[in-house]
């Protein structure tokens, strides 16, 4: 009964998805106000009949129906009720149902907002919405692959059948005793929320696009559609950078191979939109201050959009194992046709308001924040253009030449790295900088003091036996940033203290109060600074060493050691094998604890899990893996040990980060908060 | 005494030529050393896992390969080559540059040329205008400021 009702429920959704597309068409067409409404009422319709079908998926995953494909594959008995919760996106197909719901979600809160003042983008900003949501619904609903519904049958002789959706004459249910459980790799609390904001960075980009394409369309280039969008696409960014925050802490944690970040195309997918939204955040500003690159910022949110649904394309249709699986999944054509719909519609939309898209002044001087924000754009691209390359070229190189290449680190560091480090630059010089026109020397004024800060760090570091020109150069820039940020609002707090009598701290306050996005933007620059050190922290310094140790036999790492001591193996009761070391951490002669780094093996899906024992400080982290052991005899059991200075300040800076982002995002004070 | 200073020799003798076959013997290569390789490779069946972090079977064979080359007086740049060989290119972290690979590295420095020639212009063309006199931009705190006295006016 709850399969048919959710799948019923979705086909409702979609159905009131196409009529939304066709009733708004009618009102341009007829420019009538009443089929405008009911298109509205069918794009705030689409959320809770969406909602129907997700309770329906969920409670038979809770319930543990094994009938059902979805549900088997993904859980299993002894799973806890979270984990079960969370197998909602634990497989394609209810990632896909999961993503329509959040974009309904999304379609439905934008369609509540309040749209007296611009009614006559509202048509095209719901055929827009409700046409990408329909085409993800469509898929879950007639791809057999992507229906989470889909359930197992026997004939009468007891024979299994195909998976089907609906049951005909000769079908009896065919019900597993149990299922095959949730990928182990899916079992970690990083895991449980990282998809879902990424996710929801992905789907709520709709938006501003949806904007982007509705103020083409009517021919209202001017900057409006980027105030109306402008808290929208910051909480899409947010959510997207917290995503892949989460994703790096996810595989530093779960993975086992001491680092956070290993280029894997995955992962390059994801970071990609998140990239173009950067430089987008940035560029409005020169549009909404001086008029300037409307064709860019169109070109830059379409983009950003256009690389969230290839990301999942790409994620999705299981090209990155084999470019052939593209033709398999019945996915892969459908999406393909999607995106180059899109690209052409957008592009064509572009190029047909290019003259109205003009710039109104032009740049007024060589040196100014227009002017820096277009060289930050420059960099942005430039990653891009590496990162985009990096997952496409073995996409290519395996269609044309049948041979199979990987783009690991090497091939994406020796060009991202030098582009950080400029980027690191930019942001260092942007806040001191003025709009329209900037002098050298009012820079220098500015700059000369957090220069020489950095200056000085870099060398008491160089004093301090750090050598490596990249580290040096790295923790410099980083430094000069930060000096600059806290030097900015430092004085800026520093002369309403002086000229309105407030106490430092409340000035600080009234400040970020004042200039929500310039003072959350700087709180950001904070956080990336600090995100920066753990960066440099692990590319620079990271150390590791190898070895097979009897019981008592000790590994050294950079000042540290660690002593095997003993090593225990049981079973879980979630249906896990563990082997479990212990392992004693001294440093210089003192005794600082234990770790357990264990491997975990999963008798379901038999499928092994490393999980590193981690000593983490806010100077360096000790990163131990159990590599293999000897089950019986004391032989003895093999270990890797990293260590990771400074990699616990990621995860500090990405709070600030999310701190600052918040900031930007909260409604400026004294403003009556229009709904937008 | 004579008897015995000759025992000693020839033990002495026999050992010191035992130490020189052990020095002869090459010592076997330590993990540190396996790895070192095996994190520029890259698992010829996973996806995207270099060698030294891989825990299947199949990869643990495979650094047990490298350490036997590495005894055997291998050069890393050997080793590697003869994975290529052995497993095709997508056991290298990057793709060799040769022939159709250089795609992989044209093509990102041809987009970013274009960016910076794309950006060249921009500027030329305000370096041009530059003559004519800009006017200040209005600071955004004072603007903050005006807009909310305005703000309170209006109340």
């Amino acid at each position: 009964m709850l399969p048919e009702v959710g799948y019923g429920a979705l086909l409702v959704a979609f159905l009131v998805a196409v009529y939304g597309i066709l009733s708004s068409l009618m009102a341009v067409w007829r420019n009538s106000a009443t089929w405008l409404r009911s298109a509205l009422s069918a794009m705030r319709l689409t959320w809770p009949l969406i909602t129907v079908s997700l309770a329906c998926l969920l409670i038979l995953l809770v319930r543990g129906d094994f009938q059902v494909s979805y549900v088997y594959n993904t859980t299993s008995l002894s799973m806890p009720l979270y984990l079960k919760l969370t197998a909602l996106w634990g497989g394609q197909a209810g990632s896909l149902l999961f993503w329509g719901w959040l974009m309904a979600g999304f379609a439905s809160l934008a369609a509540l907002r309040n749209w007296e003042r611009d009614r006559e983008l509202l048509p095209w900003v719901i055929v827009v919405t409700l046409v990408t949501l329909a085409f993800f619904v469509g898929m879950v609903l007639f791809s057999a692959d992507s229906n989470p519904f889909v359930r197992f049958w026997q004939n009468r002789s007891g024979q299994p059948l195909a998976p089907a959706m609906f049951r005909s004459a000769d079908m009896l249910p065919l019900v597993p005793w149990d299922g095959r459980g949730l990928s182990p790799l899916l079992r970690h609390p990083g895991m449980i929320i990282h998809p879902p904001m990424l996710y929801l960075g992905f789907v709520s980009f709709v938006i501003p696009y949806a904007f982007a394409m509705a103020a083409l369309i009517t021919g209202r280039n001017d900057a409006r559609w980027i105030r109306i969008t402008r808290r929208w696409t910051l909480v899409a960014w947010l959510f997207l950078s917290i995503g892949l925050v989460l994703g790096m802490r996810w595989a530093y944690d779960v993975l086992g191979w001491g680092g956070y970040w290993g280029w894997d195309p995955v992962e390059v997918a994801a970071l990609n939109p998140w990239l173009s939204g950067t430089a987008f955040l940035h560029s409005v500003m020169i549009q909404e201050k001086r008029g300037l690159f409307k064709r860019w910022n169109v070109f830059l949110i379409t983009m950003t959009y256009g690389l969230v649904i290839y990301g999942t394309f790409l994620t999705r249709s299981g090209v990155f194992s084999s470019v052939h699986a593209f033709a398999q999944s019945d996915l892969g054509p459908a999406f393909f046709v999607f995106i180059a719909v899109m690209a052409i519609a957008s592009l064509g939309l572009i190029f047909y308001r290019w003259e109205a898209l003009r710039s109104e002044g032009q740049l007024t001087a060589l040196f100014s924040r227009e002017t820096v924000f277009l060289l930050n754009n420059l960099v942005f691209m430039s990653i891009l253009a590496v990162c985009f390359w990096g997952i496409n070229y073995p996409l290519l190189s395996e269609l044309v030449t049948g041979q199979k290449v990987t783009m690991g680190p090497p091939f994406y560091e020796s060009t991202v790295g030098p582009l950080l480090a400029l980027l690191l630059l930019l942001m260092g010089i942007a806040p001191l900088t003025a709009w329209g026109r900037s002098t050298w020397k009012t820079l220098g004024r500015s700059v000369w003091r957090p220069a020489l800060l950095a200056f000085l760090l870099v060398v008491a570091l160089l004093l301090g036996g750090v050598r490596q020109p990249g580290a040096l150069l790295g923790f410099g820039l980083a430094a000069l940033v930060g000096f600059v940020t806290v030097y900015e609002y430092g004085r800026a707090a520093w002369m309403r203290h002086r000229t309105q009598g407030e106490s430092a701290l409340l000035a600080l306050w009234q400040l970020a109060g004042r200039n929500r996005r310039r003072y959350g933007g700087y709180l950001i620059h904070l956080g990336v600074v600090l995100m920066s050190l753990g960066v440099i922290g692990i590319e620079f310094f990271q150390s590791e060493t190898q070895g097979l140790l009897r019981p008592g036999e000790s590994l050294e790492v950079s000042g540290y050691r660690l002593t095997y001591q003993s090593l225990a193996q049981f079973d879980a009761p979630d249906g896990r094998n563990v082997t479990r070391a212990v392992v004693g951490v001294e440093k210089n002669g003192r005794f600082l604890g234990e770790v357990y780094p264990r491997r975990d093996y999963y008798y379901e899906s038999q499928q092994p899990m490393t999980i590193p024992g981690l000593r983490s400080t806010m100077e360096d982290d000790v990163y131990v893996i159990l590599v293999s052991w000897q089950p019986i005899t004391e032989d003895g059991a093999t270990f890797k040990v990293y260590h990771n200075p400074l990699v616990n300040w990621l995860w500090v800076g990405a709070l600030v980060f999310l701190l600052g982002s918040l900031v930007a995002i909260w409604p400026e004070s004294g403003n009556v908060v229009k709904s937008a | 005494m004579k008897k015995w200073l000759w025992v000693a020799l020839i033990v002495w003798g026999v050992l010191l030529g035992q130490a020189e076959v052990a020095a002869a013997q090459e010592p076997t290569p330590s993990d540190d050393e396996v790895n070192a390789v095996a994190r520029q490779l890259y698992c010829p069946v996973c996806e995207n896992v270099p060698l030294d972090v891989c825990p299947t079977e199949a990869c643990k064979d495979w650094r047990e390969q490298i350490r036997e080359k590495l005894a055997a007086g291998w050069s890393e740049e050997e080793i590697k080559a003869y994975f290529a060989a052995q497993y095709g290119d997508r056991t290298l972290a990057q793709p060799p540059r040769r022939g159709f690979n250089w795609l992989a590295y044209l093509i990102p420095l041809a987009l970013m040329l274009l960016g910076v020639g794309v950006v060249v212009r921009i500027l030329w063309t305000a370096r041009r205008s530059q003559s004519q006199a800009a006017l200040p931009m209005v600071e955004e705190e004072r603007l903050a400021e005006i807009e909310s006295a305005l703000r309170r006016q209006g109340e």
